[in-house]
């Protein structure tokens, strides 16, 4: 499956750097759903400091491309989402690999090093610890390719992400209530306008990791179950209905979308999270096919850089 | 709501802090120091023993902001530099205005009111820097004067920045004792309820 003249080894160096490329991609380049939806944002505000700020934001996305710099100094907790298909080859290299281009981006590009001790409080300085980078594996049958996304997920929004496993009773309502609450709570803490998700589920794992998942998507794109984007639509109205605006000055939208996803529930849980994310939303995904051909998706204008 | 802009360069004396009100703006240039969490505690701490800090904070700017940095040719250098959260700093920043006379705090997220007591009583003011904007933060910074703390690592260490014209920053909590985010939020605390109607709760 790999051409001829490729060793394992160049194959796995050509990863690496793809993956180094990826983790540049996120940290300087916001998505362009992402981007837009802060521009319409721009153009409609009425409040005068609100529009010194935003024009701040835009600004800051331009210095960063231009010179190819981390648009916010927090390159954030790193988590790659692999999707991973059963018959792509060296799929036993990538652990490796992502943790490698880890550590070098941190020094190339460079990203802020993040990963701390939990009892010692030190710093690994490169970003790779036991278990971060974080890496979410998903098994595609049928499949030769790797689909790769990395999400670089701000301390500051992360730190009023909650989790509780609600009674049946409590159940839409007390989840559609925990959504307001925390947009309530979060106020200008967040860097807002925010994308907030929520999730449900069976355990609480399965919540927090579907609220994460609804971090992924693309502002203004809808679920596809019409019951669910019901919900998000009036979680929408409603949020930001409540006024905090932008980074919590009284104008402005509070969230630029919301997003909802729903696995079953056990009998007797009703497991609830909701995750937000700054406006500085960055993620980038790449695509591997099985002859080591690399595109960027998310970042098409990085794949005639070849 | 008044929405001044002013030119100041550190330090600032207590007279031309006062002057500034919640919604007011300020470009910032001179020496302004980062200062976390971490940060906070130690200095604290050696001044309880009556221990000397690295730098005088006396009429100066402090900074919630952990960078990314590099080093070039034995220089440091800022890549991106934007404000962290300061309500995680809001249990050490009346003591610290106290004992350190620091008269800007640059953050974002805003503080609480144990600070905005301590800029009333001690003549200082908390502002914010758009929250996210790296970039635009790192080029407001002319160059590294010097780093103390590296053992609290790159984001706790305290970084010595000389900046010019950094802002726009925007006045949240005056000498006043005025804290923008709550007149925010006692708004939003009427909302609430009706945030919960539109979802039938």
């Amino acid at each position: 499956m790999v051409k001829a003249g490729i060793s394992p080894q160049e194959f796995e160096e050509k990863i690496k750097r793809a993956t180094v490329k990826l983790l540049m991609a996120a940290a300087v380049y916001l998505p362009r759903d992402v981007k837009d939806a802060l521009e319409e944002t721009y153009k409609k505000e009425k409040g005068e400091l609100q529009k010194k700020m935003l024009r701040s934001i835009l600004d800051n996305l331009e210095i960063a491309e231009k010179e190819k710099r981390p648009l916010c100094q927090d390159t954030g907790a790193i988590i790659f989402y692999v999707k991973v298909g059963e018959k792509f080859p060296y799929m036993g290299s990538l652990h490796k690999i992502l943790r490698e281009a880890t550590a070098e981006a941190t020094e190339l590009i460079p990203l802020r090093p993040n990963v701390v001790d939990v009892i010692t409080g030190k710093n690994t300085g490169n970003n790779v610890g036991n278990y971060l980078p974080w890496i979410d594996w998903e098994v595609v049958p049928n499949s030769d390719v790797a689909e790769i996304t990395v999400m670089l997920k701000g301390g500051g929004s992360e730190a009023v992400s909650m989790m509780k496993v609600l009674t049946p009773a409590e159940g839409l309502k007390g989840a559609l209530k925990a959504v307001v609450d925390t947009a309530f709570e979060a106020g200008p803490r967040t860097c807002p306008p925010n994308i907030i998700a929520l999730g449900i589920g069976a355990t609480g794992e399965i919540a927090a990791k579907m609220a994460k998942r609804g971090l992924l998507r693309p502002v203004g794109e809808r679920h596809p179950d019409p019951k669910v984007a019901e919900i998000e639509e009036k979680l929408l109205e409603a949020i930001n209905s409540l006024g905090w605006g932008i980074h919590g000055t009284g104008s402005g939208p509070t969230v630029l979308d919301v997003h909802v996803e729903v696995a079953e529930r056990h009998p007797a849980t009703y497991a609830v999270s909701v995750m937000v994310y700054c406006w500085a939303a960055r993620r980038a995904t790449m695509k591997i096919t099985a002859d080591g051909k690399v595109t960027y998706p998310s970042h098409s204008f990085l794949d005639k850089e070849g | 709501m008044s929405m001044a802009e002013y030119r100041l360069r550190t330090p600032v004396s207590e007279e031309e802090v006062r002057k500034l009100s919640i919604g007011d703006i300020v470009y910032l240039s001179g020496t302004v120091y980062t200062l976390r969490d971490a940060g906070h505690k130690r200095s604290l701490e050696l001044l309880a023993k009556g221990e000397k800090l690295p730098v005088d904070f006396k009429g100066m700017a402090i900074y919630h902001m952990g960078p990314i940095v590099k080093k070039k040719d034995g220089e440091w250098e800022i890549v991106s530099a934007g404000p962290t959260t300061s309500t995680r700093i809001e249990a050490y920043e009346y003591d610290f205005v106290e004992k350190s006379g620091v008269r800007i705090i640059i953050g974002k997220g805003g503080m609480g009111k144990r600070t905005a007591e301590a800029c009333k009583k001690f003549g200082a003011v908390y502002t914010i820097f758009t929250g996210g904007a790296g970039a635009l933060g790192a080029k407001a910074i002319q160059r590294i004067a010097g780093v103390h703390w590296l053992d609290l690592g790159v984001p706790e260490a305290i970084w010595v920045m000389e900046v010019k014209d950094f802002g726009p920053l925007f006045v949240i909590i005056d000498s006043k004792g005025d804290n923008y985010y709550e007149q925010v939020k006692e708004r939003i605390g009427q909302n609430l309820k009706e945030a919960y109607a539109k979802l039938g709760l």
